[in-house]
């Protein structure tokens, strides 16, 4: 079963300093090539987003000190980082572990809507449009990295298993079983 | 015999978790105005259509397909290849409401079972028996508004199968009939395959306090920490001189597992599950936990306690007319 809203971790607080002073640009450049590799292996989720494929969306982790703009671009997306706020078609915010959960479908997102883990504004069909894309797609971000990692896709592994364990915040999708 | 678990299917994946899940049959719909869940991001095209049939077959469920909006005069040809198309698919059966796409499927495609949809508001044997002489229908999915003495009535007067929600969102209008969210979107489930749609939905939240808004009116305002509702016309909460309430029906979610075992000596053959909208994650959890509800009262066992509280609107749950009087 998965966990309900109420037991959702909370980035560390003090694990969010280092991410204070982070240059933003590799960073957006590095989540930009990492979204077209999953936009090349999953292209259906963005047909899914049907009209909203050119929406410009802001996915906010509240436990992190900065925002993430996703512009799927049609298929091929960009991806920025920035602080503060943003503009966009539509605004997600939740905890970095709800927003995680919801694309490893650990998570559903009406029920974190409901409780108000997760906060939505704007464009709420664009939203609504992203979410179901997401859901379907059965993405694992861990799995997706360790992939893109080549020969240093076993470093990778150990290198997000020791991110989880300090965090306490799932980076990868837990196995069905123990995910319903 | 078991009673047949019907489940909600938005994407493939949710098709997929449904099944591994346990349901023995999942609903879903193509994606276009033909069926009553026409959200963005949502529903299956052919080629996934094709394929959820065939994964379902192939782990024992079955597939209907809900082709239960209105057809637009001048229109129809969007409905009848949806029909033909489902066919060609491998789906058991379809879920229609419209008399003349009934007549139509029953014509063209008599090889093909079809079920009345709650879309079609039968709620007497008399009209229920028409459907069934007229054009074949084999199941009803009965409206939210009757109490199971008045569901047991109806088997006693028909053959047709019945199906019954038990658990997700709560209509308490006579689906089919209602025009609500035209009047405040210009968009209805019954024409259009969306109640409320998204579209016309609007969040602010100032420093907690939850304004949800449906084509520009304020449907409900709620305070900080109090959980968040959906902006639908019939669950929302209205100011009329001193008196401030809801009018029809609480922002609350049905759930009947407790009266499974009355439903089932009320002649039910199917409990449906709503929420082709929802993700797979809350697809498989509600699937659990009717499937275990099911097999337990098949066994002779209790039913297992429910767990399903916070995936309610609301947060909060209600046995719907089974078991109340309305206002």
């Amino acid at each position: 079963m998965s966990q309900s809203p109420a037991q959702i971790p909370r980035f560390p607080q003090v694990a969010t300093y280092p991410l204070r002073v982070l240059p933003f640009a590799p960073l957006s450049a590095i989540l930009s090539a990492f979204s077209r590799k999953i936009a090349q292996k999953h292209p259906g989720m963005f047909r899914r987003l049907g009209e909203y494929d050119h929406s410009r969306f802001i996915l906010d982790p509240t436990d992190l000190p900065f925002v993430i703009c996703l512009d799927p671009n049609g298929g091929n997306p960009r991806v920025s980082v920035t602080r503060g706020p943003a503009d966009g078609a539509a605004r997600i915010a939740g905890p970095l572990a709800a927003l995680l959960g919801l694309v490893h479908g650990a998570y559903d997102g009406d029920a974190l809507f409901f409780s108000r883990d997760l906060v939505i504004e704007g464009d709420t069909a664009a939203a609504l449009a992203l979410r179901n894309a997401v859901d379907d797609a059965e993405l694992d971000f861990a799995q997706e990295l360790s992939d893109l990692s080549g020969p240093l896709a076993h470093s990778m592994q150990r290198v997000l298993a020791l991110i989880e364990r300090r965090t306490g915040v799932n980076l990868s999708r837990p196995e069905e079983a123990e995910l319903w | 015999m078991v009673m047949e678990i019907v489940c909600p299917a938005g994407t493939p994946a949710a098709l997929r978790a449904a099944v591994k899940a346990g349901a023995h049959t999942v609903y879903c719909g193509f994606a276009d105005e033909t069926n009553a869940r026409n959200f963005p991001g949502l529903n299956f095209d052919r080629a996934e259509m094709r394929e959820g049939v065939a994964f379902a077959h192939q782990h024992g469920a079955k597939v209907l397909v809900a082709i239960n909006t209105f057809p637009r005069a001048g229109h129809e040809a969007i409905w009848h290849s949806a029909v033909a198309d489902a066919e060609a698919c491998g789906a058991d059966a379809v879920i229609l409401a419209d008399a003349g796409l009934l007549a139509h499927t029953a014509h063209h495609h008599p090889g093909l079972r079809r079920h009345l949809s709650v879309q079609a508001a039968a709620a007497n044997a008399d009209v229920i028996n028409y459907y069934a002489e007229t054009f074949g229908v084999k199941r009803v999915v009965l409206p939210r508004v009757l109490s199971v003495p008045e569901i047991a009535a109806i088997n006693a007067e028909t053959e047709v199968e019945t199906e019954v929600f038990v658990f997700g969102g709560l209509c308490v209008m006579a689906e089919g009939r209602c025009s609500l969210s035209s009047y405040a979107t210009g968009k209805s489930p019954n024409m259009n395959g969306v109640c409320s749609p998204a579209s016309h939905v609007e969040y602010r939240d100032e420093n907690g306090v939850l304004d949800a808004r449906l084509g520009g009116y304020i449907i409900h305002r709620v305070n900080k920490g109090e959980a968040a509702p959906y902006p639908t016309l019939c669950k929302g909460c209205f100011s009329a001189g001193e008196k401030t309430g809801h009018l029809f029906e609480d922002p609350v979610s049905l759930n009947a597992e407790k009266l499974i075992p009355q439903l089932q000596k009320a002649g039910v053959t199917a409990l449906k599950i709503e929420g082709r909208q929802r993700s797979r994650s809350y697809v498989a959890q509600v699937v659990r936990n009717f499937r275990a509800a099911v097999d337990a009262l098949d066994a002779g066992r209790p039913l297992p306690e429910g767990m399903l509280a916070r995936l309610s609107e609301g947060q909060a749950m209600t046995t719907g007319a089974y078991k109340k009087t309305w206002r």
